[in-house]
Parts: structure tokens; C-alpha cells; sequence
């Protein structure tokens, strides 16, 4: 009982440091700036960014893809992890949960900022396409952000129940709130069975349509006659990049939650070596979907394509292409092969260089692409030549990035962001075994 | 999808089968009919006639019941803008070995659909395939594909393919989500990333002016895309598009394929003759999007090469204008 009231003790929500306060501060602010330049983007229209009719997407694109990606982590760690019976998961699925819903729905406020007219959104249901990959995203999207909502309340529900006692003598105000998500939960043998039940249906449910939301977002290029789009590799090769994306964005998140939250004990060296296992293996699908985009079509590269890949090689985009290629890539694979490589400390940073890597890589998928059109560029202003972001869509992406973060960030302040519930039963069972053991 | 288009065929069917009996009543035995009509209008026999529909099938009507009206020419009749003009399909050809890039047609274009970006609809590039090839003029414009990539990706029907071979714009839809510019492999599409300004720029009173498809540009929309409507403004009135009167050179032929004929505005000429006599082809055949514009190839040119490149400009399609007072 003691090390359960710990446990709880640990893992309850607690009030922002002065440090929280000035992080989330920070984050509103850049919000608020980000906002200001998309009213000014609304008023004007897109000519405040610097896309033109050649370089017709932008960062506004590839931050998208860069969301839909990450929210694959979702689908890894709690669905994947989950059927396999991975036990190393219980204290790191709360985050992943709350990273996936956080990015998924910056996917969707992130779409509709690249749109000019969001005063017709109502189009896109109204005069709805079936055959148009868009409307398949106006399909894949909210379907992903409701069952990723699902995917993190269900689990939630006992210990809302539990929060709501602990909180009732120190704030009846928050502890009325928690009763309501609690569902009137016991913790009964049949409220644990539906509980199980549904999670695992949920669970089930977002293998197919994680795999599909990636899919869609690749077929959102390969759909297009484009030189570096219009290729069959790219659902499986975005869905690799995903799993990348995502792992490493929560290994970095993880590092930083145990830190703030001094859940040390909870989160060990143990699953950052498990994590940095995991982020090994999605590197290295990752390069191997990488080596069929680029390298292989070489050999038989039509003019186009030529083209684009000595572009990408050696040309105006060569800087960023390997830097994202070994940065992003294949210097993290060669760390995460050693052990020491996977301590938590060398995992934030891989963690986070895996996820600037993934940001620019999706900036070099959507960019050439578009410079290097069939018929030549002709008889429109040099600056339409090429692409570099203008100073409103940096801080209107910025703004957004902010916006997931400061999502998560409220998450992590309201929610217990390792289940509480699963941690106590799992001490139980691990006890219990113990004991069986010694008798 | 499959189901819709089946239904608006029906329609148009059903319109055209109507039309057509008419039509075939009233101009393919018209002095006929009414020489019997004249002469049976006092009897009011129950005499039959046999007509022929367009479709070609037989029908017998009381000659009573059979009256003169005035031919009915297709063209003048209402029709829906997104069906099209029925029984036409419209095509181009661009004669590449009369082209001097005088660019009489960009500018007519950019004047006549009120363009006020920096990219013209209509362009003339500066073609050469290899170093060793011959360099020539090649002026594109959209393609009016009858495979449209760019209808396929539209996800709110803004742009739309017609049954007489257009491919037009509904603005006042269209979204800006710019997925046709990335869909279309012939880079014609343009966007009004700002306001377009054609009152302050072009002097233009907008007033009595709501956005058609039939007239692109008139008036353009910010955040919505233009591009080469093929002028059905100007089909409507009996007129060849803009760009093909403009042209000094007679580069450009416009015309109907059913009819089987184009014409530059002085020669019209028999479309499969020309393009078998002249070899002509379409751009990116390979990539399938089946394009309504034929190129003549730059043999036995009129011209010389250099001639065009006066009026070359790299970084220019559209002339800024000059303020009117």
C-alpha cells in the first residue's frame, strides 16, 4: 500500500515550476506572433509567403508531412509495442499517445494554413471528390485524430478515478473535473474487461489506418506527373520516415519529461536502450527505402531525373540532402549500434537531430521537386527560380511547432504522463511472481 | 463518380437527340416539307413522312403535325457551362516552323484576360533538346487535355473538364489549394497569390463584372488559380481566340475536330491532312494526359531562329503597364 501511495505520489500531475511557467510563456508568445503573421497572411493573401507558381508548396507542405509523420508514433510504440507484448513500453506510451494527438491535429490546422481560401473550407465536403487524394486526407485525418484521442483516453479513464480521490482534499475543483473523465470508474471486473476490450479494439484499429494516413500523405505527391513524386516507392518510404520521425521525437520529449518531472526512477537507462533499439531499426528501414528512391534509379535515370538527383546530390540542394541523409541518418544508426550510444543523455540528442533531420528532409522531398518542372523556366522573375521560406511562413511554422508543443506541454501538466493504474498492477503481478518464487 | 457521368451523358443525349430532331426537321428536307405542308395544310391529311434522325434512325410523323421553323444553329443555344458547347470539341494547332516568338499572342492574351501577375498564361519558350539540335520557338498554352491530370486531383470539382474538350476554372470554388499546378506536367497554371488589382493596375471597372469560367480573368481571384481558357467568350461570338488573331505569323490554327477543320484566321485547312501532311504531335504524348493542342514540328521554317530572340525575355512574360490617367 505504502509503495502504491508513492507511486501515485510520484506520478500525479503536479503545478508548473517557475520554469514551466516561462516555457509555456514562451510558447503562447510565439503562438500569438505566429497568429498576428497568418491574419496578415488572410488580409494580404499567400504573396507574403515566398512561394510562387513554380515553387507552388512550400515549408507550409512539408511541415505538414513533417506532423502526419510524426504522429505515426502513435501507431508504433502503443499499437505495435502493445500487440507484441513489449513490457518495456508501460511508462513511455502515455507520451507517445499525447505526441501523436498533439502532432496530428497540428496536421490538420497546419493544411489549412497552406490553403488560400480557408473561407471555403467547407468546399472540400460540400463539392467533395472521391478521386482527388485530398479529400482522402479530409477522410484519413480527423479519423486519425479521433481514434489517437480514444487511443489516449481509454487507457486514462482509471486513473482519472484515481486522481479524483487523491486530488479531493487539495483541489475539489480539479477533482470534480477528473471524477467527470473517470467515467464512474471503479475499477470493477467487468469495467476492466470492457476497459481491455476497447482498448485493444482501438489499438487494433490504428495499425491500418496509421499505415493509411502515411500512405495518403505519400500519395499526396506520387499521385503527380512530378520528377521525384511520381514513384511507387513513396507510401512505403514515407511510412518508414515516419516510424524515424516519430520514435525520435519521442525519445527526445521522453529525455526531457523524466527530467522535469524527476521520473528517474520510472523512465531507467533500461528503456532508453529499448528506445534507442527501436530507433536503430526504423534508421535502418529508413536507409534502405532511401537507397530505392535514390541511389537505385541512377542507374537507369531519364534527363528529368537526372536531373533532379545530381540536384540533390551535388547541386543547390546537395548541402541540405546530406545533411539530413548522414545527420539525420546514418550517423545516428551508427551511434545507436553501440550501448553506450543508447544512454539517455546521447539519446536526447540523436532524438533531436533525428528530428530536425526529419523537418528538413520533408523540406527536400517537396522543394526541388517543384524547381525542376518538365518544360524549362521561362519569362517569370529570377526570384521565382528558387525557394528559401519569407520571414511570415517561418513564423507561422514556427508558431505551429509551438502550438504541438505547448499541446503536449499542457498534457503532460494535466495528465499522469506514465499510467499510474498500469504501473501499480504491473508492480503487483512482478511481486506477486516473487513470491511464488520464494515460496 | 463513374455513375454522374453516366447521368449527365444521358442529359446530354437526351438534349442533343432533341436538338437534333429539330434540326433534322428543319434544315435537311426543309423546301420539301414545306412545299407538302403548303399543299396538305387545307386537307389536313393524315399523310406520313418519313424523317431521319441524327442518330440515323427512322421515324414516321403525320405531316400535320410537321412545321417550318427557322434552322437551329447549336451555337446560339443556351447550354451549361460546365457540359459545354454540345456536339463541338475544340482544338489547336501551333504551327512551330512559322514562330518568330513576336509575342503578339502573349500580349493579346495577357490584355484580353486582364492578367496582372508576372506569369503569362501563354508562353513562348526557348526550346532546345540537345546541344546539337536545332534551338526553336515553342508556345505553350494549356493543353485542354482530355485526360486532365489536374481535374483528376481537384478535390472540389473547381476545375473541371467539359464535353466540348475545355478545361475550365470555377473560381468562385476553387479552394487554392494549388494540387492542379502540381498535377499538371505543363506548368500552365498560375495563381493569384495577392490581390490581383486589375482596377488600380489595369484601369478596369469591375463593377458589372461577376467571375465566369467562360472568361477567365475577368475578374481574376486572389487565392484561386487562372490559367488558358481557350477563349469560349470569344467562341460564343464567332470569333477565334485572342491569341490566334493576335498572331502576325498564322502560327496558331483553332478549330473544331468533329468538323474536322482549323483555322488561323486567313487559310482553314483540313485538321487530319494537316497533321498528316505536316507530321504533328502533341507534347508529352508518353505521359497519356492526351492533349487538344497539336504542334507542327520547326521544319522548313519561314524564319530564322535569331529574329526571336530581340523579343526574348528570361525573366518577363507579362509587360508591366503603364498607369492610365
Amino acid at each position: 500500500m505504502e509503495t502504491n501511495n508513492k507511486i501515485i505520489n510520484d506520478l500525479v500531475p503536479k503545478k508548473f515550476t517557475k520554469r514551466g511557467i516561462i516555457w509555456t510563456t514562451f510558447l503562447i508568445a510565439l503562438i500569438v506572433i505566429g497568429l498576428i503573421a497568418y491574419i496578415d497572411q488572410l488580409i494580404k493573401g499567400q504573396e507574403v509567403t515566398n512561394m510562387r507558381d513554380y515553387a507552388l508548396w512550400g515549408i507550409y507542405i512539408s511541415n505538414f508531412v513533417f506532423f502526419v509523420a510524426t504522429s505515426f508514433v502513435g501507431t508504433v510504440t502503443v499499437a505495435i509495442l502493445r500487440l507484441t507484448n513489449n513490457s518495456w513500453r508501460t511508462p513511455l506510451v502515455r507520451i507517445a499517445e499525447i505526441i501523436a494527438l498533439a502532432a496530428i491535429i497540428m496536421a490538420g490546422i497546419t493544411i489549412i494554413i497552406d490553403m488560400a481560401r480557408p473561407d471555403r473550407l467547407l468546399n472540400l465536403f460540400i463539392h467533395a471528390r472521391l478521386q482527388s487524394p485530398i479529400t482522402w486526407d479530409v477522410v484519413i485525418i480527423p479519423t486519425y485524430i479521433v481514434i489517437s484521442l480514444l487511443l489516449l483516453y481509454f487507457p486514462l479513464i482509471p486513473d482519472f478515478a484515481i486522481l479524483k480521490n487523491h486530488f479531493k482534499q487539495s483541489n475539489s475543483r480539479w477533482s470534480k473535473i477528473y471524477g467527470k473523465l473517470a467515467l464512474n470508474w471503479t475499477g470493477s471486473i467487468p469495467q476492466k474487461i470492457l476497459q481491455e476490450k476497447s482498448i485493444k479494439i482501438i489499438a487494433i484499429m490504428i495499425i491500418p489506418v496509421g499505415l493509411l494516413l502515411q500512405t495518403i500523405d505519400a500519395w499526396l505527391f506520387s499521385t503527380t506527373y512530378r520528377i521525384g513524386w511520381d514513384s511507387t516507392n513513396f507510401a512505403p518510404y514515407f511510412i518508414s520516415g515516419a516510424f524515424v520521425a516519430g520514435v525520435g521525437a519521442l525519445a527526445t520529449l521522453i529525455y526531457v519529461v523524466r527530467k522535469v518531472k524527476k521520473l528517474e526512477e520510472y523512465i531507467t537507462d533500461y528503456h532508453f536502450d529499448k528506445m534507442g533499439k527501436l530507433l536503430a531499426l526504423a534508421c535502418l528501414i529508413y536507409l534502405y527505402f532511401n537507397i530505392n528512391e535514390y541511389l537505385i534509379p541512377l542507374f537507369t535515370a531519364k534527363k528529368g531525373e537526372l536531373t533532379h538527383l545530381e540536384t540533390l546530390f551535388t547541386g543547390s540542394y546537395s548541402g541540405l540532402f546530406w545533411l539530413v541523409t548522414i545527420g539525420g541518418l546514418i550517423l545516428p544508426i551508427i551511434i545507436l549500434l553501440f550501448k553506450k550510444g543508447r544512454q539517455p543523455r546521447t539519446m536526447f540528442y540523436i532524438g533531436l537531430l533525428v528530428v530536425i533531420g526529419s523537418w528538413w528532409k520533408r523540406f527536400v522531398i517537396v522543394t526541388p521537386t517543384l524547381l525542376h518542372p518538365f518544360l524549362p523556366i521561362q519569362g517569370v522573375p529570377e526570384s521565382w527560380h528558387h525557394y528559401f521560406p519569407s520571414l511570415h511562413e517561418w513564423l507561422i511554422t514556427i508558431a505551429t511547432l509551438a502550438m504541438a508543443l505547448l499541446i503536449i506541454t499542457i498534457c503532460v501538466r494535466f495528465l499522469p504522463v506514465i499510467p499510474i493504474q498500469r504501473t501499480i498492477d504491473e508492480l503487483q503481478a512482478t511481486n506477486a511472481n516473487g513470491k511464488n518464487l520464494e515460496s | 463518380m463513374e455513375e454522374d457521368n453516366k447521368n449527365s451523358r444521358r442529359k446530354f443525349l437526351d438534349k442533343g437527340l432533341k436538338i437534333g430532331v429539330i434540326g433534322a426537321i428543319g434544315g435537311l428536307g426543309l423546301s420539301k416539307i414545306s412545299s407538302k405542308l403548303n399543299a396538305s395544310n387545307s386537307s389536313g391529311s393524315d399523310e406520313k413522312m418519313e424523317l431521319m434522325t441524327t442518330d440515323g434512325t427512322l421515324i414516321h410523323v403525320d405531316s400535320s403535325e410537321v412545321m417550318e421553323i427557322e434552322h437551329c444553329n447549336s451555337h446560339d443555344t443556351k447550354y451549361n457551362v460546365r457540359e459545354g458547347i454540345p456536339n463541338r470539341k475544340f482544338v489547336m494547332v501551333v504551327d512551330l516552323a512559322k514562330c518568330k516568338n513576336a509575342l503578339k499572342c502573349q500580349s493579346a492574351c495577357n490584355k484580353h484576360h486582364y492578367v496582372t501577375g508576372e506569369n503569362a498564361w501563354l508562353k513562348v519558350y526557348k526550346m532546345q533538346e540537345a546541344e546539337d539540335t536545332a534551338p526553336y520557338w515553342m508556345p505553350t498554352m494549356c493543353m485542354h487535355c482530355d485526360k486532365p491530370a489536374c481535374v483528376t486531383v481537384c478535390p472540389v470539382d473547381a476545375t473541371f473538364k467539359r464535353k466540348d474538350g475545355l478545361v475550365l476554372i470555377d473560381n468562385e470554388r476553387c479552394i487554392g489549394c494549388r494540387f492542379c499546378m502540381a498535377a499538371c506536367p505543363y506548368s500552365t497554371r498560375v495563381f493569384n497569390w495577392g490581390e490581383p488589382g486589375q482596377e488600380v493596375t489595369l484601369n478596369m471597372d469591375l463593377t458589372n463584372h461577376t467571375s465566369s469560367p467562360e472568361h477567365a480573368g475577368m475578374p481574376s481571384i486572389k487565392g484561386t488559380v487562372d490559367k488558358c481558357d481557350f477563349c469560349p467568350h470569344a467562341i460564343e461570338k464567332n470569333e477565334l481566340p485572342h491569341c490566334v488573331t493576335a498572331c502576325p505569323n498564322g502560327v496558331f490554327y483553332f478549330g473544331d475536330k468533329y468538323e474536322d477543320t482549323v483555322t488561323n484566321g486567313e487559310e482553314s485547312l483540313r485538321l487530319s491532312k494537316l497533321l498528316e501532311d505536316k507530321a504533328g504531335y502533341r507534347l508529352m504524348e508518353e505521359l497519356g494526359t492526351s492533349p487538344s493542342v497539336y504542334y507542327l514540328p520547326p521544319v522548313d521554317r519561314l524564319v530564322d531562329f535569331k529574329d526571336g530572340l530581340e523579343d526574348f525575355k528570361e525573366f518577363e512574360s507579362v509587360e508591366p503597364v503603364e498607369k492610365t490617367e
